[in-house]
């Protein structure tokens, strides 16, 4: 179903956690787009998000699509990065029970999903425990 | 402002895993009882609407329109397929209700149908999340229930309610569905039950969940004339059918405990029909989740945010309360087969409101309305019915 260029187009957007920035409400948003979700604005322009955040709120998946089975559990969330920007992704290198709102994380690379054993294998940004903080 | 348009037949199979009967079975057994209890020939349909969410996913087939009409045995008519993931079935409501009120037909076909068991768990799982962002929250492996988890969070936090409160809407719909027949889970369940059910996505416990099924339901709508000439007792009036959409994802929204598309598909709604939420006697609300059907009290207009759940533990909600709303089951207990939940809506609707209701009738009855959620609130279709003396 996910052909390479489809994964490849969106490279900059999710690895480099690309978001747009409303230059009339001020609103910041993921991933990048040529509109304001919320002002419907096009006076946007693209941002480098902060890569460090908190868990705003999340929930742990036990029952999981087709192209996560023999992950679960595993936590999802929506992170409140630095800037205020929410982004939704899983919370990896912790224990699922672990996880609380508030909890401070961090950005890294990690494996998503893999489109069957002839199918690519999908990256992109995981947030983890920020470990020094806490 | 157009034609008035009234639904003059309705039919529907059970709810049900249906392992004997495909998707076109589904859909071509309800248009017919739907044509017939209509006393009307297939043959006075002009057009169809079938509103289906995953097809193309669980089924690999698309056209249903066309699949439909040659199903029924009226290739020629128009025919096309309504998607508005868990809306669908709304929507094609809402084209079909269109379509009258603007004069092109006369007599059309509004039908919904979905069977989600020719999948697995999984595979429905992620035909589910295609109502997401595929990119950037289907991606990251979302399921649909755990973003419904993230509002539920979110949502007794903001407000400080206990999830004992929220899940007595499970109760209260297994309630009502022990008394219809085409329910796919006719029995009660206690609280305790739904509390101790097992997590699938934290804190969303299985029996706060819209099971999966099959099934399908259809309407037959006509003009003020064909319906007065059809000469039935009761005249039921589709009244006025709003839809609406919201900002598509979760995390780009201001808000997560409210769905801005009900209060714009109910204002719609509201000034189509001409009338306001307190006079409303019979509700259907989309209680994909319990906490979903809590919000949607509030974002209808019926309690204050966050006093959603009082209506619920008050009695309000019950047949003989204020407001009786689910009273054949809602989405938990009648069922949820996706894209013909919000047909199944309005047929349970017409329902009560024709005095077919057996032991769940509500009394005097006379507008009714059904609110029909696609994704989490990324549509919604607000449909009002009203009997006519
Ligand atoms: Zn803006």
């Amino acid at each position: 179903m996910r052909s390479v260029p489809r994964v490849w187009r969106e490279r900059v957007t999710k690895y480099r956690l690309i978001g747009g920035a409303c230059k009339d409400c001020g609103k910041t948003f993921y991933p990048y787009r040529r509109s304001c979700p919320v002002c419907g604005s096009d006076n946007v322009e693209p941002r480098k998000l902060p890569e460090t955040g908190v868990v705003e709120t999340f929930s742990i998946v036990r029952s999981p699509p087709t192209e996560f089975v023999g992950q679960a559990p595993y936590v999802v969330a929506l992170v409140r990065l630095d800037d205020g920007t929410l982004v939704p992704a899983q919370i990896t290198d912790v224990e699922p029970d672990e996880v609380h709102e508030g909890m401070r994380v961090e950005a890294v690379l990690r494996r998503y999903r893999e489109q069957g054993e002839k199918g690519i294998i999908e990256y992109g940004i995981k947030f983890r425990p920020v470990i020094s903080n806490e | 402002m157009g034609n008035r348009v009234f639904i003059v037949g309705v039919g529907a199979t059970k709810i049900d895993e249906h392992w004997d009967l495909s998707l076109r079975d589904l859909m071509t057994e309800a248009s017919r009882k739907a044509i017939q209890d209509a006393g009307l020939s297939k043959r006075d349909v002009e057009a169809v609407f079938v509103g289906n969410m995953s097809s193309g996913y669980l089924q690999g087939q698309e056209h249903l329109g066309s699949l439909l009409a040659t199903w029924l045995g009226i290739p020629g008519v128009a025919a096309h397929k309504v998607e508005a993931a868990c809306a669908s079935g709304g929507a094609a409501v809402h084209s079909a209700y269109l379509a009258v009120k603007s004069g092109v037909y006369d007599c059309v076909l509004a039908v919904g149908a979905e069977k989600l068991t020719d999948a697995t768990t999984s595979d429905a799982t992620s035909a589910l999340m295609m109502a997401e962002d595929q990119e950037y929250v289907a991606f990251a492996g979302f399921s649909f229930v755990a973003l419904n988890a993230l509002v539920y969070r979110t949502y007794m936090k903001k407000f400080g309610v206990k999830q004992e409160d929220i899940a007595l809407f499970a109760v209260h719909d297994h309630k009502y569905a022990a008394n219809n027949p085409l329910a796919q889970f006719p029995k009660p369940v206690t609280l305790d039950e739904v509390l101790r059910s097992p997590p699938v996505a934290d804190p969303i416990r299985l029996l706060e969940s819209a099971p999966l099924g099959d099934g399908s339901a259809a309407l037959v709508l006509c003009s003020e004339e064909k319906a007065k000439r059809i000469g039935k007792d009761i005249l039921i009036e589709l009244a006025g059918s709003g839809l609406a959409t919201d900002i598509l994802s979760l995390h780009d929204r201001p808000d997560l405990t409210t769905l801005a598309a009900t209060v714009k598909a109910k204002s719609s709604a509201f000034k189509q029909a001409g009338i306001e939420s307190k006079d409303v006697d019979l509700l259907e609300v989309h209680d994909a989740f319990t906490v979903l059907g809590v919000i949607h009290l509030e974002d209808l207009g019926f309690a204050r945010k966050g006093e959603g759940w009082k209506l619920l533990k008050e009695g309000q909600l019950e047949r003989d309360g204020d407001l009786p709303t689910n009273t054949m089951g809602g989405l938990k207990a009648r069922g949820h087969p996706v894209g013909a939940t919000g047909v199944y809506q309005v047929y349970d609707l017409v329902t009560q409101l024709r005095g077919e209701a057996g032991a769940n009738q509500v009394p005097d009855a006379e507008i009714g309305l059904a609110q029909n959620v696609g994704g989490v609130g990324g549509t919604v279709v607000v449909n009002i019915v009203r009997r006519v003396r």
